[in-house]
């Protein structure tokens, strides 16, 4: 198979999901008792029949963490470069249509912001833009690699989808990982919500991660928007995705992300609920399918699921993020892409770690090996 | 005593520092097992930083620091990393790490080979992790390292010796000391390989992912000495099958 589309393209979204609720008590305990798990096993474990097992899945996916990651859970800090977007998004803050002050920051804004994050502790860093082809493209990605790459051990993006060699470009120049949510595996819905831009072209998305293995990327980050689709048929494929790549780019790290829809400037409030037990069930889920990928979680939750889900099976997660370009020191009264949940600083997000017997990893690479 | 390039160890358990709950228990733990030879992962540490958290409190006479390359996928970032490794932390000693696959961190073995024959010539002790090879354990040894580290078992797995067959050859062939290196989770485990005749272990996740890593640490300590001596006393043989009185191949002889 030339990409993941092609396997995608053997799946019938109605029949998956039909197949995930027709799961039953005992393919639930069969998922449970096997050391190996497939992707019947997790739609099991994802399944309305898995929900009695809640806690039998939290106490395995602890115990798998553990013993994979042990007793840490690795710092990262978002940083948005740009609210310029040439698309419309039903959902995001950043939509095209949305009346709101643009901006996009120089070098200068950039240092300033990454002196602030630096301050704070951070080495892993998560660069954010909205997709504005002319003013935030390969050049500009580029140039903030160049400005920040000696300041930052580890360097994500989470902006427009590429192309390989502009990909490959960026690797070069210090990027370790890409971000790339498919936000909704329903090809039709994902239509819905993405009415106009290049971001409009489901394809294209659904390909990128294939564009990322062939590049050579160190990591590359996967998940689905929760509220926009059913969240058990959109975790089901983001599986099967992940369990492509795995098998296709076996030097590249895989992570997991798992936002739900959060209010916004001009919001849209989801189709399909998503509830805390529903999003334990389903962290639980991913670490019983692989005990190795990364499972991150964003500032998007709120205080009391954080505090609990950092032992559960997460193993990163972001504080004090700011979603607004400019945020944290040049402009932290612009307007934000989705109003965060948890605003603890992060000296209390590490208090809060410490507290619970969890190591807090600041720095777990480095970016001057290479050429 | 175990002597690896010109240093002598009364230890021949040695560990490593990922996964403890902070670099207190860390070093707690690998002060409890008497532990002379601790790896750290250079992507962890801030080599340039003499406050840096784990290496602060690996600051002890007792520990030696053996800097690993963990992380690196190719010969070229190995030989890179450990160049950096000892300008920054003025040790020229190095654990050859290089497994291009992020999921089981397996080495690769041809990267591996590549990047010990070119730290040698630069001068390092190389200890290279790699699989249960006897061949390659060989072709290591002629290139200059200066031990081999087979694993046990996928690393972090806790699965014990499921190289068995393997290590036995390695340690029967071997010239230059065996470090049965992953896979080691109990302290059992440790003292079978050391009654093997493995020259030493390297073990952590089981003793930094354990309830008490503190009382782990010393229980590796007390295996790998109990597993050395019976190995050193020579362990009696095993009875397999009791002897018969006929015997009908051999009764023309008399």
């Amino acid at each position: 198979m030339s990409s993941f589309k092609d396997l995608f393209d053997t799946y019938n979204w109605d029949d998956t999901l039909a197949s995930i609720f027709s799961k039953t008590e005992h393919d639930v305990l069969r998922a449970l008792s096997n050391t190996k798990r497939d992707l019947e096993d997790f739609k099991a474990l994802i399944s309305p029949a898995a929900k009695p097992y809640l806690e039998q899945m939290a106490q395995l996916s602890r115990k798998l963490t553990k013993k994979r990651f042990g007793n840490t859970i690795q710092m990262y800090s978002p940083m948005y470069l740009s609210n310029e977007c040439q698309n419309i998004c039903t959902y995001c803050g950043f939509s095209m249509t949305n009346k709101i002050p643009r901006r996009t920051l120089t070098d200068a804004e950039i240092l300033k912001e990454v002196a602030y994050i630096k301050s704070k502790g951070y080495d892993h860093i998560l660069l954010v833009t909205g997709e504005a082809n002319k003013t935030v493209g390969v050049d500009y990605f580029n140039n903030a690699l160049q400005l920040i790459r000696s300041k930052f051990s580890n360097i994500t993006i989470e902006v427009q989808p590429l192309l390989q060699d502009e990909y490959e470009l960026l690797i070069e120049n210090g990027l370790y990982a890409v971000l790339v949510y498919q936000e909704t595996y329903h090809r039709e819905e994902y239509k819905k919500h993405h009415p106009k831009g290049k971001k409009s072209n489901f394809d294209f998305r659904l390909d990128t991660p294939d564009r990322l293995g062939k590049a050579g990327i160190h990591k590359i980050g996967l998940g689905a928007l929760f509220g926009l689709e059913d969240w058990r048929a959109d975790s089901f494929f983001t599986a099967l995705h992940l369990k492509y790549l795995q098998k296709t780019y076996w030097k590249t790290k895989y992570s997991i992300s798992f936002p739900r829809l959060r209010p916004h400037s001009g919001g849209l409030e989801p189709k399909v609920e998503m509830t805390d037990p529903d999003l334990v069930q389903l962290i639980c889920a991913f670490r019983l399918l692989d005990e190795d990928v990364e499972l991150s979680m964003s500032t998007r939750e709120s205080e009391v699921f954080r505090n609990n889900i950092v032992n559960l099976g997460i193993t990163s997660i972001s504080a004090e993020s700011k979603t607004n370009p400019g945020g944290y020191a040049v402009a932290p009264e612009s307007l934000e892409q989705f109003e965060i949940s948890d605003e603890r600083p992060t000296e209390d997000i590490t208090a809060m770690l410490k507290s619970q017997g969890l190591d807090v990893v600041w720095k777990d690479w480095a970016n001057n090996w290479q050429d | 005593m175990l002597q690896i390039a010109d240093k002598k160890f009364s230890s021949r358990l040695f560990t490593g520092t990922g996964k403890f709950s902070s670099s207190q228990v860390m070093k707690e733990a690998i002060l409890a097992s008497e532990s002379e030879l601790v790896t750290v992962a250079l992507k962890r540490v801030d080599v340039g930083d003499a406050q840096d958290d784990i290496l602060s409190h690996l600051d002890h006479s007792r520990i030696n620091l053996l800097p690993n390359t963990s992380g690196v996928r190719t010969a070229k970032e190995a030989v890179f990393a450990a160049q950096l490794s000892r300008e920054a932390l003025e040790t020229n000693w190095v654990k050859l790490e290089i497994h291009p696959d992020p999921k089981y961190l397996l080495p690769d073995p041809i990267e591996t080979l590549k990047a010990a024959e070119e730290l040698v010539k630069l001068g390092f002790v190389v200890m290279p992790y790699i699989h249960a090879d006897p061949v390659l354990c060989k072709r290591l040894e002629e290139v200059g390292v200066q031990c081999v580290m087979p694993l046990g078992a996928p690393i972090g797995s806790n699965k014990g010796l499921r190289t068995q067959e393997f290590l036995e050859i390695i340690i029967d062939q071997s010239n230059v000391p065996v470090i049965v290196d992953a896979g080691i989770g109990a302290p059992s485990n440790a003292a079978f390989a050391m009654e093997l005749g493995a020259d030493a272990v390297l073990v952590n996740t089981a003793i930094a992912v354990s309830q008490n890593p503190v009382a782990m640490g010393i229980a590796f300590k007390m295996a790998v000495a109990a597993g050395r001596m019976a190995f050193e006393a020579k362990l009696a043989p095993v009875v397999h099958k009791k002897a018969e009185a006929s015997s009908p191949l051999t009764n023309f002889l008399n």
